[in-house]
């Protein structure tokens, strides 16, 4: 058996988070810690500024919370959006606009919403985000079910690798709601995002060595370490990428252990975060 | 501009849609000029539209093993895997990298939802789903790509891409960076979409959809034909044996930013996607022999595409827009326009633009009613999608 390629190192810039109860990178950081707790009562949901007045209180839920980390991102890693390709993933896209599609199919089609309709497509909130800043690059979203944030995190690192270009990852999941509860589970809203870039730059916070490895067939996420992180552990598929955000929070002193992500019944995403020195 | 890439070996490719199962029928129907849209007699209350309906989908029974995954999508996924000796092809790419070395990247817009639609008037006392139809992995976009994955025994990297009419263009791009990294050897690449509520009525509601088949570029076209079908390639890195002539060349992703359901009304997007398709394959517009275009009959889109066609092709380059043969199949759209495209290269064959009287008179000489026999060293087809997501792919014949 040949040896699995390893691919070039990439640095992470602007890791944004958001969960009511855990409303920005600041807080999340804090409390990933130990240093701070969780918002009494919780946040409502996030108002993005990308969007235009009158969008920003018709957006669904998914393009709120998915607009609002990708914004935090871009502007912690001082880049232009408008510049940067983007690869937006979620496991169940919007459950809210689902079950009203499948209700009113059920009972009068005729009457469907065409604003409900085209915000139903996966893409949404990734289009809302390309309008809203006017990029132009290469925009995808993408799902894996389960190990959605996995493949959508390495989708933008392969991109990121192969293209020599930054690449904004924002990964999204909201609550299950209405019969849908019968077969999905995703508990609250949680979101996260980060800039992958090929090079090192004054915005950096961490490089990232990355490589897809032979899990025989075993693989599984990583628990939670910090007190706050347990408390989200099942809140949705977006989970998976807690323990990625809990070793960005935790970077100082030695480096933090390897994370292992099941990508599939064989493979795992192996990261292994190390901190950039002055 | 992106650098040239490296291209990557075509092994095997099939697609399944209105005018049939695999490769012949389809090809059939291009020479004959021959449509596969019906008077629409899908539902229970269907809309007055015509639709591209593949044949026989209720009546695919999966083998037992498989029972649990039931429902539209994945039956019509089952018939379209297993025309043009796909599996056969996968089978022996897996004996030659192993299982897991073997990316499958799918697109899909609807996946499953079909199933979904049809539990919501099931619903038990309590309001939930019925117990057969509590299958979390049949409910959830990524349900095509866990259930091809079962049944082609791949475990490789594996994602859905989902945005909407490119979906299934750009997972040629996703898998040959993969390939280029040597993250994966080879990848099964495709797409499935079919027929439901969901995109029925949610078209309408928008008032895309046309009340007579699909007109594509015609003076007095009024709107889309929706269709489902299912399409795969097999791509991997050039081999030494000079088995598999086809070749991808280039893709080329970008977006609008202009508007979530209707094009950048200078096609801007399209362009930066083309631009980039053509740098990364090393060649320029007038290389191209056939365009197959998006085309999808709407008024705008025809508008922007025509136009962007006009202003960078020669009058030589032979365009046409393949919707009225199997109407515009949303995610699945892009892998099959990518069968046509090569069929097109190994065959000579240049499809025309079936339903189409009496081309607006704004397009260029580009765009062609008949088909038309010739040497097809290179093709461009172009996928535009909802959220401004737009792919073009180049593919082309090996050079010895």
């Amino acid at each position: 058996m040949k040896p699995t390629p390893v691919p070039p190192t990439l640095y992470i810039e602007g890791p944004a988070f958001w969960t009511p109860t855990l409303p920005g990178w600041n807080a999340a950081r804090a409390a990933f810690r130990g240093e701070g707790g969780l918002a009494d009562p919780p946040a409502k949901r996030p108002s993005p500024q990308v969007l235009a007045p009158a969008e920003r209180r018709r957006a669904p839920d998914t393009v709120a919370l998915a607009l609002e980390v990708a914004a935090a991102s871009m502007a912690g890693a001082g880049r232009n959006a408008a510049d940067v390709p983007c690869v937006f993933v979620s496991a169940h896209g919007d459950l809210s606009i689902n079950d009203y599609m499948c209700s009113t199919l059920a009972t009068d089609p005729t009457v469907l919403s065409p604003t409900r309709f085209h915000n139903s497509v996966h893409n949404a909130a990734v289009g809302y985000w390309t309008i809203g800043t006017g990029c132009m690059a290469a925009s995808n979203s993408v799902s894996a079910y389960e190990n959605s944030f996995a493949a959508g995190l390495l989708e933008a690192a392969v991109q990121c690798a192969a293209d020599q270009s930054p690449v904004l990852l924002v990964g999204y999941d909201t609550p299950t709601v209405g019969p849908l509860t019968s077969v999905t589970d995703s508990q609250g809203l949680l979101a996260v995002a980060l800039v992958i870039a090929p090079e090192r730059t004054a915005h950096t916070v961490a490089a990232l060595d990355w490589s897809v490895q032979d899990n025989g067939g075993d693989g599984t996420v990583p628990a939670p370490l910090s007190d706050a992180a347990k408390t989200l552990a099942h809140i949705n598929p977006m989970a998976h990428a807690l323990g990625l955000f809990e070793a960005l929070a935790r970077l100082e002193g030695d480096p933090p252990p390897p994370i292992g992500l099941p990508l599939s019944s064989a493979l795992s995403l192996r990261l292994q975060l190390q901190r950039v020195r002055d | 501009m992106p650098p040239r890439i490296s291209p990557l070996q075509i092994s095997a490719f099939t697609a399944t849609s209105a005018v049939g199962v695999g490769k012949e029928p389809l090809a059939e129907a291009l020479e004959h000029s021959r449509s596969g849209l019906r008077a629409n007699d899908f539902g229970d209350a269907p809309l007055p539209t015509w639709i591209g309906r593949v044949d026989g989908l209720e009546d695919v029974r999966l083998p037992e093993a498989l029972a649990s995954w039931d429902c539209r999508n994945n039956r019509l996924a089952w018939l379209g895997l297993h025309a043009d000796g796909f599996p056969e092809a996968v089978a022996a790419a897996r004996a030659r990298y192993g299982p897991s070395r073997i990316a499958l990247i799918l697109g899909t817009s609807t996946s499953s939802i079909g199933e979904t639609e049809l539990a919501y008037t099931q619903l038990d006392a309590d309001g939930l789903f019925p117990m057969n139809q509590r299958r979390p992995a049949v409910h959830t976009p990524h349900s095509l790509a866990m259930f091809v994955q079962q049944v082609l025994g791949l475990t490789g990297p594996s994602e859905t891409i989902s945005t909407a009419c490119s979906s299934s263009a750009k997972v040629f791009a996703s898998a040959e960076r993969l390939i280029r990294l040597g993250l994966a050897d080879a990848a099964v690449v495709g797409g499935v979409d079919t027929l439901c509520g969901s995109v029925l009525f949610g078209f309408n509601s928008l008032e895309l959809v046309s009340s007579e088949p699909c007109r594509p570029f015609d003076a007095s076209r009024k709107g889309i034909s929706l269709g489902e079908a299912a399409g795969f390639a097999l791509v991997e890195r050039v081999q030494d044996d000079a088995g598999a002539p086809l070749r991808l060349l280039g893709y080329g992703e970008a977006s609008d930013a202009h508007h979530m359901s209707t094009p950048h009304p200078e096609g801007l997007g399209a362009e930066r996607a083309l631009d980039e398709a053509l740098a990364r394959a090393g060649l320029a517009p007038e290389a191209i022999d056939y365009i197959n275009m998006h085309g999808t009959a709407s008024q705008k889109n025809d508008e922007v595409e025509g136009a962007l066609v006009a202003r960078r092709f020669p009058a030589r380059t032979h365009a046409s827009s393949t919707k009225g043969f199997m109407g515009h199949t949303l995610g699945a759209a892009g892998i099959v326009e990518s069968v046509i495209s090569l069929l097109a290269i190994e065959r000579g064959l240049m499809p025309g633009t079936v339903n189409t009287n009496q081309l607006d008179a704004g397009f260029g000489p580009q765009i062609r009613l008949e088909p038309t026999h010739g040497e097809v060293r290179y093709a461009l087809t172009n996928s535009f999608g909802f959220g401004g997501n737009n792919c073009s792919l180049v593919f082309g014949k090996a050079t010895a």
